[in-house]
């Protein structure tokens, strides 16, 4: 947060904030943690709730603690004041493949060794539930036909990952986060690097899982996508949140501007409704009549 | 709707109460090929020598069958020397697949981390200096080699190790300690410098019951934490991050599996001196012969044992006057990192 006497937009989201239930209610939080990269404090006395079976969206500017604090989330970076709670107790007391039972990750970036197919690439994904001499069983079996089935892999299940596009690819890295078979998933930039009609087939998978009972955490680069698909926003800035709640709440001007530095307009998408970000760029566009963008100004 | 995965090769699946596993039948084939190339190419050398015995003779001999003169040449003379290699070269296989599976990278083994140029080293100062006893040049070796391995790792520590930077660490110390090893073979006396330099190159010469007995034992506790971390080890291949996801302690688990794939080539080092190149071409011989994905460890330990024993008999029985086997698997493995070279470039282009 800059200055108390905060905008508009921010007072307003600050009001969202408040109105969502208490942090301790669900399943997955922060308690005014402090993360970090050894002597580089990303958040300080971060504290923010994954409402339950919510997609949550988080976004904000690069740099802003997002993806660290899904790291937090996953249990990749240990807090070194407060704690991740889940299930109601410290993350970090639980036992590794504990937690990777309840709570799956979908990396930034992960290697596909060579020569491996698609249906044993996603069988990995069930390593939380095996152990030495229980490396293969029928709920195993199941778990993946499902996963591949839910992703539209099965097609590919003997190919090799190496083959395949990225759009394919990176569904196939999703299988095996939902052969995990845990009820909350985080993801982490899942639809970068693809182009705009996997980004959106990826963002309906999404939905798909969301509306089958994941609760759902992911960090996005893009605010269209973030605004029409998420059930919960959460605006990042500087290593804190700066607003939250559902994008057609806290969606507006003010909140991009003091976000993203980024003067724009906010219509309603055409198609869903949701709030619709518009730049305005350098130049303010001939089209735009006198007073019209003046709120976007801040003055 | 198909009931079973389809992971684009023939797999078996056995389940019983409270086992479940699943095999690729392809690596089945491979590893029960390589284990008959075994026993025939170790009923060979067991015949070969300068007293010829024929494979019944052997046989009988292995068995109880017959005993006196031919059982002595079999079991007393000949036997520890083949089984030397091939533990010692499964011990080397392994190592070498930890190591390449760990660091993500088909060129690594313990020597990427200077354990190879550090025990030289230690070896050269007992040699050359303290002028040692065998058990003291296998300390020196020994406490050559893994301080060197520590040093490099402590080194390119930086927030937990990371493949590259370690490997880029270890190339740097083995460099500086390759030219020290130089210099000091230089201030050496002859017979000093010949007897540093038959260890370096690597020999099963006058391996005896005792130290196969010794070695193997240390071999078979280590094989045995191996099977048991691989499942971990081949999760460790997906990435960092989605093998933490999945329950494993990351850094933990990959200081573990150095420390083993190190503890493995020293206890062959201690018996044989360094026998170079088999950790690193077994586990990529093994990979591309079963087309698994990534690195395996069973056809890595397989391979690495046929390639020692056929490196000792070459080195032994085919060249014009025998050779410490040590010299044999470099011919091999320069021929090896050759073909490697062109075929990846071939691929680039």
């Amino acid at each position: 947060m800059s200055t108390p006497t905060s905008i508009n937009g921010l007072a307003a989201a600050g009001d969202t904030a408040m109105s969502t239930p208490s942090p301790s209610d669900s399943r997955l939080h922060v308690e005014s943690a402090t993360i970090g990269y050894d002597k580089r404090v990303i958040s300080r006395e971060l504290s923010v709730a994954i409402p339950d079976e919510s997609f949550t969206v988080i976004v904000g500017p690069n740099a802003c603690g997002k993806s660290t604090l899904l790291r937090g989330l996953s249990r990749l970076l240990k807090p070194s004041a407060g704690q991740v709670v889940l299930d109601g107790a410290d993350i970090n007391s639980f036992k590794t493949k504990e937690v990777a039972r309840r709570v799956g990750l979908l990396p930034q970036s992960s290697i596909a060794p060579d020569g491996i197919t698609v249906g044993d690439l996603v069988a990995r994904g069930r390593y939380p539930h095996q152990g030495f001499v229980r490396q293969w069983t029928e709920a195993d079996e199941q778990a993946v036909l499902r996963a591949m089935r839910q992703t539209s892999v099965t097609d590919l299940s003997a190919r090799l990952v190496d083959e395949l596009s990225g759009g394919q690819r990176q569904r196939v890295w999703v299988a095996m986060a939902l052969a995990q078979h845990t009820d909350i998933m985080l993801l982490d930039e899942p639809t970068t690097f693809l182009d705009i009609t996997h980004q959106i087939e990826l963002m309906e998978l999404f939905t798909d899982l969301h509306h089958v009972g994941h609760t759902l955490v992911a960090v996005l680069h893009d605010l269209n996508h973030a605004a029409r698909y998420a059930t919960h926003l959460i605006a990042m800035k500087d290593g804190q949140v700066v607003a939250e709640g559902a994008p057609a709440e806290i969606v507006t001007a003010d909140l991009v501007h003091e976000v993203f530095g980024l003067r724009c307009l906010v219509v309603p998408d055409p198609v869903a409704g949701t709030p619709s970000v518009v730049p305005l760029g350098r130049d303010r566009p001939a089209k735009l009549k006198k007073g019209e963008g003046a709120s976007v100004d801040g003055s | 709707m198909s009931t079973r995965v389809d992971f684009g090769r023939r797999v078996m699946v056995l389940r019983r109460r409270n086992v479940a596993v699943r095999v690729e039948w392809r690596s089945v084939v491979v590893c029960a090929v390589l284990v008959l190339a075994i026993a025939g190419t170790a009923v060979l050398a067991l015949m070969t020598g300068s007293f010829q015995l024929g494979p019944g003779q052997v046989i009988s001999a292995l068995t109880g069958e017959t005993t006196g003169l031919v059982r002595d040449i079999v079991v007393e003379w000949r036997l520890p020397r083949v089984a030397a290699a091939l533990v010692f070269g499964a011990a080397l296989g392994v190592s070498g697949a930890v190591f390449q599976s760990t660091l993500r990278n088909p060129l690594a083994d313990p020597g990427v981390i200077g354990f190879s140029q550090g025990s030289y080293t230690g070896a050269l100062i007992v040699i050359l200096v303290v002028n040692g006893t065998y058990w003291q040049l296998v300390g020196g070796a020994l406490i050559g080699g893994v301080a060197t391995a520590l040093a490099v790792y402590l080194l390119a520590y930086r927030r937990g190790v990371q493949g590259f930077r370690l490997i880029v660490v270890g190339i740097a110390i083995s460099a500086m300690l390759a030219s020290a090893n130089t210099w000091l073979i230089l201030k050496a006396d002859l017979d000093q410098a010949m007897a540093a330099a038959t260890w370096g190159a690597g020999s099963l010469n006058g391996v005896s019951w005792g130290q196969v007995a010794f070695g193997g034992a240390c071999i078979a506790v280590l094989l045995l934490l191996a099977a048991l971390s691989s499942r971990p080890m081949r999760q460790l291949e997906l990435g960092d991050d989605a093998a933490a996801a999945h329950g494993i302690r990351v850094s933990a688990v990959r200081l573990g599996l150095m420390v083993l794939g190190v503890a493995l080539m020293a206890t062959v080092t201690a018996a044989s001196g360094p026998i170079a190149f088999i950790s690193l071409v077994a586990p990529q011989i093994g990979r591309r012969l079963t087309r698994s994905a990534g690195i395996t460890l069973a056809p890595a330990a397989l391979i690495g044992a046929l390639l020692c024993l056929a490196a000792d008999y070459l080195a032994q029985h085919v060249a014009p006057t025998p050779l410490p086997v040590g010299i044999v698997t470099v011919i091999l493995g320069g021929g090896y990192l050759g073909w490697l070279l062109i075929t990846e470039a071939r691929r680039r282009l």
